[in-house]
């Protein structure tokens, strides 16, 4: 089964983290992701801007533009790891040990996928 | 990085929203400077035992406020509150003061929080270093060096600035829209003026002027999250980030200054470049443009120019024209003779340039583009002349190293002709 591990954080901290230390909260976590992909379990990774760069369409007859995230939370959705798991349990392990790697606190929502389309991008 | 790193950040980042808040409870800038201090305290001996709370800022300001009130209780020798290794479990504290602080008061409180120390009255050297201390919580020392001052002196500049700011009364009551939109305005106005102040390394070490383009950003950020369907804001945000973008190859490994031209382009912060340009795309949506989007743009054209060869002067040329409508200023139509000088050549630059002698006579930039426009007419003495000028008004030892070396060039040139 196919997981993605969404990661929440406060992107006020993260945010005004150092590029030294940015780098190298980025290194740890890179330790763990090798491995994942060496046992081929690695999916796609994305780290997404922050949401001040954010727009929401509210669909609907008349879609709406709005500037900012959908949702103005405590702790936002900074990226993701699409991981394959065995289980559950392994997808906890796993998110644990992403956990253990990670710099920031936060949360980490572990989601079973329904549907997974890699896709092609003209690069 | 470390436990304390992050309990760092958090406070750093929780910092805005509590002292606005402290200065909403205790209407006075060394009573909020103190709670947070004492919250502060309280998160450091806390947090690494108990894990961080879920809300940051909505603990630090519970604990700040009880702190202040545990003062009070004391002195009246009545029962202490439940000391906050209990409160940070109780969620149900947390969560309502959390939810209180979600309503529209928090965005007035922390935009009271900047215009006080942005305010209109105070000088902008004043309305940096207090924003610097009072918001960001950077220490005196630190802004001391940023300014090239002594501590003890800076001290007391932040001191007068807080004296003026507590006279000066700001009110209390939610802002009317216009009074709004003026403190914002204001605010942000500092916001640039503290990364130019930074970006110009009219003095300080690299590193120390690099700190205030790193807080102006945050700041830019900040009422980004405030303001979120403000193109202005949007715009000054993107313009910060796409500037600070080339901060590493702005200056060569002896603090020369390197001219937009000669950077080696890979060493700019694609990740800055990358943001800079996602919000300024937000921004002209809105096709309300003002100053900041146009700086902007013009920042973004230089941007996605991968070699000096690639820049749209033309484009370049035509923004300053839009910038010099809305604010019209020699120093923007400097600006606009340099890119007419990429599109049209130096001739018709200079005739840009030559009128606006009386006003810069005693600007730096005047004369270097001066001087520069000159040797590439070919009038060597007269170019002598302007960059003699120029390097007499010289701002920082980059900036005089970067005319010396054209003064060289210059030389050099002419001997080669005479041999």
């Amino acid at each position: 089964m196919l997981y993605a591990i969404l990661c929440y954080d406060s992107e006020a901290v993260v945010g005004s983290w150092t590029k030294e230390q940015d780098a190298a909260a980025i290194a740890k976590l890179d330790v763990v992701q090798d491995k994942l992909a060496r046992e081929g379990r690695l999916g796609p990774v994305a780290r997404l801007m922050p949401t001040t760069t954010a727009t929401t369409l509210r669909k609907g007859k008349e879609a709406i533009v709005l500037d900012g995230p959908f949702a103005e939370t405590k702790e936002q959705l900074l990226g993701f790891f699409v991981v394959e798991c065995a289980s559950l349990e392994q997808a906890v392990e796993t998110a644990k040990e992403l956990g253990r790697a990670s710099s920031s606190n936060g949360a980490y929502e572990i989601r079973p996928m329904m549907l997974f389309r890699p896709g092609k991008l003209a690069t | 990085m470390s436990g304390d790193a992050w309990i760092d950040a958090a406070l750093r980042a929780a910092r805005p929203q509590a002292m606005a808040a402290f200065l909403r409870h205790f209407r006075d800038l060394d009573l909020a400077e103190e709670a947070f201090q004492e919250a502060s305290l309280r998160a450091l001996k806390n947090w690494p035992a108990n894990g961080p709370p879920r809300d940051p800022a909505a603990w630090l300001i519970l604990v700040g406020r009880n702190a202040a009130l545990d003062g009070v209780r004391r002195r009246r020798a009545e029962r202490e509150l439940p000391p906050e290794e209990a409160l940070s479990n109780v969620d149900d504290a947390e969560t309502a003061l959390a939810e209180q602080l979600d309503d529209a008061h928090y965005r007035d409180d922390i935009l009271r929080l900047l215009f006080i120390c942005c305010h209109p009255e105070l000088p902008a050297t004043q309305q940096i270093a207090l924003a610097l201390r009072i918001v960001c919580g950077l220490s005196v020392k630190q802004i001391a060096r940023a300014f090239l001052v002594g501590e003890s002196a800076m001290e007391q500049r932040i001191t007068r600035a807080k004296g003026r700011v507590a006279r000066a009364d700001v009110p209390f009551e939610p802002p009317s829209p216009a009074d709004r939109a003026e403190r914002l305005a204001a605010v942000a106005t500092v916001v640039y003026l503290m990364f130019n102040e930074g970006y110009a390394a009219t003095g300080g070490s690299a590193h120390v002027r690099a700190s205030l383009c790193e807080e102006a950003i945050r700041l830019g950020r900040l009422l980004l999250r405030l303001f979120s369907g403000d193109p202005e804001v949007m715009g000054l945000t993107s313009l910060l980030l796409l500037q600070h973008a080339r901060a590493s190859a702005r200056l060569d490994a002896d603090g020369a200054i390197v001219l937009l031209e000669e950077q080696d382009r890979r060493l700019w912060d694609e990740r800055l470049i990358a943001e800079g340009l996602a919000l300024l795309d937000k921004a002209l949506r809105h096709r309300r443009p003002g100053p900041y989007q146009v700086q902007a743009a013009i920042a973004a054209v230089h941007a996605r120019a991968k070699r000096p060869g690639d820049t749209d002067w033309a484009e370049i040329e035509q923004l300053y024209a839009v910038l010099e409508r809305m604010q019209p200023s020699p120093v923007i139509t400097l600006n606009r003779a340099v890119a007419v000088a990429k599109v049209r050549g130096p001739r018709a630059a200079l005739e840009l340039v030559e009128p606006l002698a009386g006003d810069l006579s005693g600007y730096f930039y005047f004369f270097g583009v001066r001087g520069a426009l000159l040797l590439e007419l070919g009038r060597d003495d007269e170019a002598r002349v302007a960059f003699g000028r120029a390097l007499a008004l010289a701002n920082s030892p980059a900036e005089a190293a970067h005319i010396r070396a054209q003064i060289d060039r210059l030389t050099k040139d002419s001997r080669r002709e005479g041999a």
